[in-house]
């Protein structure tokens, strides 16, 4: 009887037990069908309301939100009534009229991305991951073409005063934040000053003296000192323009709750969904300052840390459009696909350029003939054709070949072991009897040190590959000066004072990684770069940074490699794609549509 | 039972505590701090901007304060903020929690279910065809590793034939209702909790097979046979309930090595869950969340361990009756 009992308890316990996961199962399927509702997963849901109650709806109803951003139809009919109700055809036709180019517009643009945001808020952290969605969010004073011009964006027109000490920007009258707070010079003066003070790029903005707002449509930026590179410095990605009424609340700008909470923004898109290194997603702002933009009804941004990942999702078409394809073989194989378009225009202004840089400090690497010696052992144009198969591109000088500023015309280095092997029996070292380290960025520059190693082994130096197992570890070791040669990649950031003199300036050796961190030191070249950051005219502008870079090729503190374009793979059927302009994804998508 | 149970959850909170120093220290050994990847993410950076940081997260305190201060935090329930994200860590956990233990518990679910059947199934004829096969099968799915598995799922089935996604748990284009999304959370999980689960399928099938052909031989399954029982209830009724307790004791001892096999899987699939965080948070030097997540991985195995302990008594009444006579 006893045993029958316990039997029968077991059963019964079974039995609970299989009802239990049967309610878990049920439970996680319903929190994960559910996540950017306010209960389980917390998702980050930014709704600001801009004409009526719809903020609150999405904030109150997860379900609201899903069914209608499927539907891509949830900005026509809640944010632009407060009654709610109207119907999808009148919402179609709304957002057909609403595209200045006529076409059939709406639809989601799926972005995939490896970057992984800190946050949104442009102002206070620079980088690829927050300017892409950035700039969707947020509008600058300029926009930038495919030339570097300055086009009209929050500013309608700007003027620099003839002395160059002061710029005037008008802005456009009829400009809204996403909660329908007109914006103003006030917040043009608040988002200049809040770069000024917590942006890494402190070059921009420096000789800034005061910002004054003479009408709410007019912002004049006083300077110290002539400074061409603020015209840049006004990119989408570079000044976003945030709501002083939101930030200006006594909190420390960088950790800010609404950096990346309830994100009130000044651009075409607004902040919907935000898990933090997951999923970004932006949909139309109605009420934006460009008549009859944006094209799409929402943008989402997939993050991914595997670029594998998103390739597939480019051939399957579940992915529209990514610039983070990872290594050559990615970007060869997209070349193939006849259902993905792939360019390597758009994004020539961030400029990136891989190099060997040479701790001049070291006694071996403080001979100048040494570092000649290294230069003309290496075959650039090999690495770029063969290792790199033809993605990157050979390029002799730290500035990047699509900059107005770039001076082709300087000592290549071309191959030549005999002449290496000579310059190191000047400098005292016969083969075998120089050795040396290389550094690289982990894991993606492996292949291109082993091959330095290989080449300079050639030339009777002998190289050991110094691994380290990220990039803190490795980061920690360049800025601290504990390596000899390190492969490295740093951005030109659209204009040299941003992007370039951070590396040659004597006075910005301060043991941070991309700066100084060669040691290298010349007074002349920095007289040149001083010179030519307060240059307005650009002819006279370019002759300085050409003698600039010709000193640093005979200087040789870093051998430059090459420059790897940001290639960009989209599905054919997205129309615009950001390849026009300097800036690729880091500027608006406004007039991005999908010809689906 | 409740006092063994009482003892156990005293013990594992001292563990809890051991684990959480132990993997502070050896956090903070390793080179690399959070300030020089927020640096670098920024592309630019001053020695200034470095010392903010580090003083905005109190990384310029001793080793020995900052880990004092941790442990009194976290004893208040507060797991801290992400030193890369400025957003707290139990948000952030609790975001990739539920991802992770659908991807674990599916995983197991079926290893543990489709193991245990396959090595009945030839252990009752060890000699068949059938056993062989799935012998080597075992074998082979032993020997591959996570990552190549997952990598060689998604070539066929997301890339070649394209029948499932290629990644993440859910489209960007929610479908419509509870069902549309159930559905669609359930085809991103097949090929994870496959690869996932086809390494430990692959275990519990050889250790169940083992332990089946041993207790068919024993002499109560001889004396029910004897007695004329038909063979289905000898081999499921009778022989199942002894032959699976070593598969619940390995279960139970693996529960730690199925989470670390869900880092890779989540990181090949991009499945948002607490494997991929870790993952992200190391590369980023974002301790208080990797500390968190290690945290409540530690309390994962904790419980599971736990829990075997508790089924034992379910499956084989004799292991109570033993530990009360022992109290």
């Amino acid at each position: 009887m006893r045993t029958t009992t316990t039997r029968g308890r077991q059963r019964s316990f079974g039995r609970l037990l299989i009802a239990l996961l049967a309610v878990f199962a049920l439970i996680a399927a319903a929190c994960s069908s559910d996540d950017d509702g306010d209960d389980a997963a917390p998702a980050t849901t930014a709704a600001a309301d801009s004409g009526g109650d719809a903020g609150d709806d999405m904030a109150d109803d997860g379900d609201m939100a899903d069914d209608d951003m499927a539907d891509g139809d949830m900005a026509d009919d809640d944010m632009s009534d407060d009654s709610g109700d109207m119907d999808d055809d009148m919402a179609d036709d709304m957002a057909a009229a609403a595209c200045n180019h006529g076409q059939n517009v709406g639809g989601t643009l799926i972005i995939g991305s490896t970057q992984v945001p800190r946050h949104l808020n442009g102002t206070v952290q620079s980088g690829y991951a927050t300017a892409v969605p950035g700039t969707q969010l947020n509008a600058s004073p300029l926009l930038y073409d495919a030339e570097y011009n300055p086009m009209p964006y929050l500013a309608e027109s700007w003027e620099v005063a003839d002395d160059g000490l002061a710029v005037t920007l008008h802005l456009v009258e009829d400009a809204v934040f996403h909660d329908g707070m007109p914006i103003t010079s006030a917040d043009v003066a608040f988002s200049i000053q809040t770069v000024q003070a917590h942006h890494p790029f402190k070059t921009m903005y420096a000789p800034v003296t005061t910002v004054d707002t003479p009408d709410e449509h007019t912002a004049v930026i006083n300077l110290s000192q002539p400074h061409p590179a603020i015209l840049l410095a006004m990119s989408p990605g570079l000044l976003p323009i945030i709501p002083k009424h939101v930030f200006d609340d006594g909190q420390e700008m960088p950790t800010h709750p609404r950096n990346s909470e309830d994100f009130v923004g000044s651009g075409p898109f607004r902040l919907t969904e935000y898990e933090p290194g997951t999923i970004i997603r932006m949909e139309r702002f109605d009420d934006f300052f460009i008549e009859g933009t944006p094209c799409l009804d929402e943008i989402v941004m997939e993050i991914t840390p595997e670029s594998t990942a998103i390739v597939l999702g480019l051939e399957n078409g579940t992915t529209h459009l990514s610039s983070t394809l990872g290594p050559s073989a990615n970007v060869l194989r997209l070349m193939d696909n006849p259902d993905v378009e792939v360019s390597a225009k758009g994004h020539e202004a961030i400029g990136q350029i891989n190099w060997l840089e040479m701790n001049v400090n070291d006694p071996a690497l403080s001979d100048k003939r040494v570092r000649q010696a290294i230069a003309y052992a290496i075959d650039r144009d090999f690495l770029s054709e063969v290792i790199d198969q033809g993605i990157t591109f050979p390029v002799p000088t730290g500035i990047a070949a699509a900059s107005p500023f770039h001076n082709p015309n300087v000592n290549h280095y071309d191959k030549d072991i005999d002449r290496a092997k000579a310059l190191l029996a000047e400098a005292g070292y016969g083969p075998g009897e120089l050795q040396l380290s290389i550094d690289y960025i982990p894991p993606a520059f492996v292949v291109q040190a082993e091959y330095v190693q290989q080449q300079l082994e050639e030339a009777g130096i002998e190289v050991e590959l110094s691994v380290s197992p990220d990039f803190p570890t490795w980061a920690q070791r360049v800025a601290a000066g504990e390596y000899q040669m390190t492969i490295n990649q740093v951005w030109n950031w659209g204009d040299p004072v941003i992007g370039v003199h951070r590396t040659y300036l004597c006075d910005n050796r301060v043991g941070v990684i991309w700066t100084n961190n060669t040691g290298y030191c010349n007074p002349d070249v920095d007289a040149l770069l001083n010179a030519a950051g307060q240059e307005f005219d650009i002819d006279k502008r370019a002759e300085l940074y050409a003698e600039f870079q010709e000193i640093v090729a005979e200087d040789m503190p870093i051998f430059f490699l090459n420059t790897p374009s940001f290639w960009q793979a989209y599905n054919p059927a997205v129309m615009n794609p950001p390849t026009n302009n300097i800036w690729g994804q880091m500027s608006p998508m406004h007039e991005v549509w999908l010809d689906e | 039972m409740l006092r063994s149970i009482a003892a156990r959850i005293a013990q594992a909170l001292g563990l809890i505590l051991a684990v959480m120093c132990l993997n502070f220290l050896l956090i903070h050994i390793t080179p690399g701090d959070p300030a020089t990847v927020i640096v670098g993410e920024s592309g630019a950076g001053d020695p200034e901007l470095l010392e903010e940081i580090r003083a905005q997260y109190g990384l310029d305190r001793p080793v020995i304060v900052q880990l004092a201060s941790y442990v009194g935090r976290v004893a208040t329930g507060d797991l801290g903020d992400s030193y890369f994200f400025n957003q707290s860590v139990t948000s952030l956990i609790l975001q990739r929690l539920w991802p992770t233990v659908l991807l674990v518990g599916t995983a197991l679910a079926f290893a543990v279910a489709a193991g245990t059947m396959v090595g009945v199934a030839t252990a009752r004829r060890p000699e068949s065809p059938l056993s062989h096969g799935a012998t080597v099968l075992a074998l082979v799915g032993f020997s591959m590793p996570v990552f190549w598995t997952g990598i060689m799922l998604v070539i066929l089935f997301a890339s070649a034939w394209k029948l499932l996604p290629v990644q993440g748990w859910h489209d960007v284009n929610y479908g419509e209702g509870l069902l549309a999304n159930v559905l669609d959370v359930g085809e991103h999980l097949v090929l994870p909790a496959l690869t996932l689960g086809l390494i430990y399928l692959a275990q519990y099938s050889r250790l169940s097979r083992a332990s089946m052909l041993e207790v068919l031989e024993s002499d109560y399954v001889r004396t029910a046979r004897a007695k004329g029982l038909n063979e289905r209830r000898v081999v499921y009724k009778h022989a199942l309930r002894n032959a699976v307790i070593p598969v619940v004791t390995v279960v139970g001892l693996q529960f730690g090595a199925l989470l670390s096999g869900a880092l890779l899987v989540e990181t090949v699939f991009n499945w948002p869950g607490l494997g991929r965080l870790a993952f992200d948070s190391i590369l980023r030097r974002d301790t208080s969340v990797l500390l968190g997540v290690l945290m409540v991985s530690s309390v994962m195995v904790i419980v599971a361990n736990l829990l075997t302990d508790l089924l034992y008594t379910i499956i084989d009444p004799r292991i109570r009756l033993r530990e009360r006579s022992n109290v």
